[in-house]
C-alpha cells in the first residue's frame, strides 16, 4: 500500500480548512497519511496538527512559499517529502505545482477529482459533460476538487515535524502591476454571485455586491457582461474562457445559461437562478429558480438574507 | 554581421484535438461516443499560436506547430498552418492508445529537444481534460523556465508576460528557454486568409515518433454525470424569500 502524502493548501498565508477534505480524501484511497505544510513559519502547521486520522505532521519551511514561483515551490517540496502518491487540492495554484511535482518524480498527475473508491479516481472531462474514471497504479499526483469530501474531524494533537527547505528560482516578478481588489476570487470563494448581460449596466453590479458582502461571498460574470462592460474584468468570467468554479452555491442573475457559462459552474452544489425569462436554460441546471426581474428579486433576497444573517 | 551568425530560434506550439465544445457528448459502453461530432483545435490553443506568430514577428526564427495524436488529428495542423506557422509535426506511433501525463510528456520532452526549440507555447488547458498539466509539467522535465496561464507578452532575448496571482496581474520575466502556457488575454486568434488556406493544402505534414515509457494511470471507464434532480422554480420576485429559507433549511448552505 503506498503512503498518501496531503499537502495542505494556503490561501492568502494560512492553511485553508478544505485541507481537512483532502485527508478524507487520502483515506479514500487507504494507506498512512502524512499531511505536509508548505509554510514560511511552523506555527502555520498548528491548525493542520489536530487533523483526525493522520500519522504525521510535516511542515516543510522555505521563503519560496511566500511567493508565487510554482516551480520553487514544487522542487521545494520534492526535496523534502518522502515518496508516495501526494495529494493536492484542485486550485489553480496547485494543480500547477502538482503538475511540476509529478514531473520531477517521473509520476503521472491526475487533476481535479471528484470521487475515489481505492485506486479508481473519477474526474469531470469535457467541462462536465461526462465524468472519467481511471485506474491508478503505484503512486501519483492528485488534485482533489474542494466542497465535495467532507473534511476529518479533530482529535488530539499530533507532533509536528519540521524541515527546512530551499527550491531553484527560475522566474522573477517584476511588479504586481494590477492590485487584485480587496474582494475575495471566483476560484477561491464557497458562495458566488455572478450577474449577466441582463444586469443592464456596470453600475448595477453594486446590488450583487451588497449580497455578496451579506453572505461572504465572490462576485462573478458571465463572459457577455466582461465583453459589453469594461469595468468588468476578465478575472470575475466564469465559463469554458473564464474560470471553472466548484463552490457550494452559485447565484446566477440576468445569466441565460450559455453551454460555455454551465461549464465553468454547473459542478457547483446548489444553483440559484434570478432570470425574467421563464424559458432560459439556466433553469434547466438551477435547484431554485425566481422568475423576476433583478430590480424585482433581489432587493427581496438581500432583505431576507439580512434578516437571516443580520 | 552579428545577427546572421545567431541560429534562428525555432519557437515551437502545442495543440490538440477536441470535440467542438459545443458538441453534445454521449456514452456508449463505458466510453464517450465521438464517431459523430465534429473535432477542433482546444480552443485556448489559438491563443498560444498567435501568441507564438507574435513572438517569432518580434525577433524572428521559425514557429512549428506540434501535436501528439493518431492520423485523424492532422486537420488541426493544417488549421494552425492556415494561421501562418511555418512547419507542422504529428508524432505517433501506432502502439501507442491512451496516454497518461507521464507518457504525454515524456513524448513532448524528446521531440521538443529533437526539434530545438527555445520557445514552446501551449494551451492553458486542453478542453477535453481541463487538466492544465502539460504546460508546467513540460517545462520540469525540460528544467526550463516557465510560466502558466499568461494573458499578455512582450518578446525580447526573453519573454516578459503578464499573469494573474494572489495579489494581481503580475509582469514576470521568462528567460529562455521555456515553457509558456496561454489563457485567453490581449492576443486576438488570427483569422486565416485565403492565401494561408491554399497554403495549408498543400502543406506536408511532418511525422516524428518517440520512445514512450508505459502508461501507470488507465481510463477504465466514461460515465454521464448523475443527472441533478429537477429544481424548484418560483414566480415573481417576492419568492426570492422563500429561496432564502429553502438555502438555509433544505440545502444548508447558508
Ligand atoms: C468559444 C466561446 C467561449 C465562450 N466562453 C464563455 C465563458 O467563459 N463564459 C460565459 O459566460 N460565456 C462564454 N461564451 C459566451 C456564451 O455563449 C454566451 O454568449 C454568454 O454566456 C451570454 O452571457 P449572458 O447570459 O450574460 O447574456 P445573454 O445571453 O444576453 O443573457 C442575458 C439574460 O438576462 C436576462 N435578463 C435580461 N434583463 C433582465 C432583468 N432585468 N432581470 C433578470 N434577467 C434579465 C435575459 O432573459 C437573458 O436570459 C463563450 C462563447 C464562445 C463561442
Ligand atoms: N496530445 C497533445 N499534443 C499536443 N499538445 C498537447 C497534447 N495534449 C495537451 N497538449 C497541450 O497542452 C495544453 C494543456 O493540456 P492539458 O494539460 O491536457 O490541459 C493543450 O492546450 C495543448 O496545448
Amino acid at each position: 500500500m503506498t503512503d498518501m502524502i496531503v499537502i495542505a493548501e494556503l490561501t492568502k498565508g494560512t492553511v485553508n480548512p478544505s485541507s481537512a477534505e483532502l485527508v478524507s480524501a487520502a483515506k479514500a484511497m487507504g494507506g498512512d497519511v502524512t499531511v505536509v505544510v508548505p509554510c514560511t513559519d511552523a506555527s502555520m502547521a498548528d491548525s493542520v496538527a489536530t487533523y483526525e486520522g493522520v500519522s504525521k505532521v510535516l511542515a516543510v519551511k522555505s521563503d519560496l512559499f511566500a511567493g508565487n514561483d510554482s516551480s520553487g515551490w514544487a522542487s521545494a517540496l520534492d526535496s523534502s517529502i518522502p515518496n508516495g502518491t501526494v495529494l493536492f487540492l484542485a486550485s489553480a495554484r496547485s494543480k500547477d505545482v502538482a503538475s511540476r511535482l509529478a514531473a520531477r518524480r517521473g509520476l503521472s498527475v491526475v487533476q481535479d477529482v471528484v470521487s475515489i473508491e481505492g485506486n479508481n479516481l473519477t474526474s469531470p472531462i469535457y467541462s462536465g459533460k461526462a465524468n472519467q474514471t481511471v485506474t491508478v497504479n503505484g503512486d501519483a499526483v492528485i488534485s482533489v476538487r474542494a466542497n465535495v469530501f467532507s473534511g476529518v474531524g479533530t482529535s488530539s494533537s499530533n507532533d509536528v515535524s519540521v524541515v527546512d527547505a530551499s527550491g531553484d528560482v527560475k522566474t522573477a516578478v517584476q511588479d504586481v502591476m494590477q492590485r487584485a481588489s480587496a474582494r475575495l476570487d471566483v476560484s477561491e470563494a464557497n458562495i458566488i454571485i455572478s450577474g449577466g448581460r441582463g444586469m443592464g449596466s456596470p453600475a448595477n453590479f453594486s446590488h450583487l455586491e451588497a449580497v455578496a458582502d451579506t453572505i461572504g461571498a465572490a462576485v462573478g460574470a458571465s463572459r457577455a457582461a466582461v465583453d459589453t462592460w469594461e469595468e468588468i474584468p476578465h478575472s470575475m468570467q466564469v465559463g469554458q474562457t473564464g474560470k471553472t468554479v466548484n463552490p457550494n452555491l452559485y447565484i446566477a442573475v440576468g445569466i441565460s445559461g450559455a453551454i460555455q457559462h454551465l461549464a465553468g459552474m454547473r459542478s457547483s452544489k446548489y444553483i440559484v437562478a434570478i432570470n425574467k425569462d421563464a424559458d432560459a436554460p439556466i433553469f434547466q441546471h438551477a435547484d431554485y429558480g425566481i422568475v423576476a426581474t433583478w430590480e424585482e428579486a433581489l432587493p427581496v433576497f438581500q432583505d431576507a438574507l439580512s434578516n437571516l444573517l443580520g | 554581421m552579428l545577427a546572421e551568425s545567431i541560429e534562428m530560434s525555432t519557437i515551437v506550439v502545442l495543440v490538440k484535438q477536441v470535440p467542438d465544445t459545443n458538441a453534445k457528448i454521449a456514452v456508449q459502453g463505458g466510453r464517450v461516443d465521438l464517431s459523430s461530432v465534429k473535432m477542433e483545435m482546444s480552443p485556448y490553443d489559438g491563443f498560444a499560436i498567435e501568441t507564438a506568430l507574435r513572438h517569432k514577428e518580434a525577433t524572428g526564427g521559425t514557429v512549428t506547430a506540434l501535436t501528439v495524436g493518431a492520423a485523424g488529428t492532422e486537420k488541426i495542423l493544417k488549421d494552425a498552418k492556415a494561421m501562418g506557422v511555418d512547419d507542422i509535426v504529428r508524432v505517433w506511433d501506432d502502439s501507442w492508445n491512451e496516454l497518461d501525463s507521464n507518457a504525454l510528456q515524456s513524448i513532448l520532452k524528446q521531440s521538443i529537444e529533437s526539434l530545438g526549440a527555445t520557445a514552446v507555447y501551449c494551451g492553458k488547458s486542453a478542453a477535453d481534460t481541463g487538466a492544465g498539466s502539460t504546460g508546467p509539467g513540460l517545462a520540469e522535465r525540460l528544467g526550463w523556465a516557465n510560466a502558466s496561464n499568461i494573458i499578455g507578452a512582450e518578446f525580447g532575448d526573453s519573454v516578459t508576460v503578464s499573469m494573474p496571482v494572489e495579489a494581481g496581474v503580475a509582469k514576470i520575466t521568462v528567460p529562455l528557454p521555456a515553457v509558456i502556457s496561454c489563457d485567453k488575454g490581449d492576443f486576438k486568434p488570427r483569422k486565416a486568409n485565403v492565401k494561408g488556406i491554399m497554403m495549408a493544402k498543400k502543406a506536408q505534414v511532418e511525422l516524428m515518433t518517440a520512445t514512450a515509457p508505459a502508461s501507470t494511470v488507465i481510463v477504465a471507464q466514461h460515465s454521464m454525470p448523475a443527472a441533478k434532480p429537477a429544481g424548484k422554480t418560483f414566480e415573481g420576485g417576492s419568492s426570492a424569500s422563500q429561496v432564502v429559507q429553502l438555502l438555509r433549511d433544505e440545502a444548508n448552505v447558508l
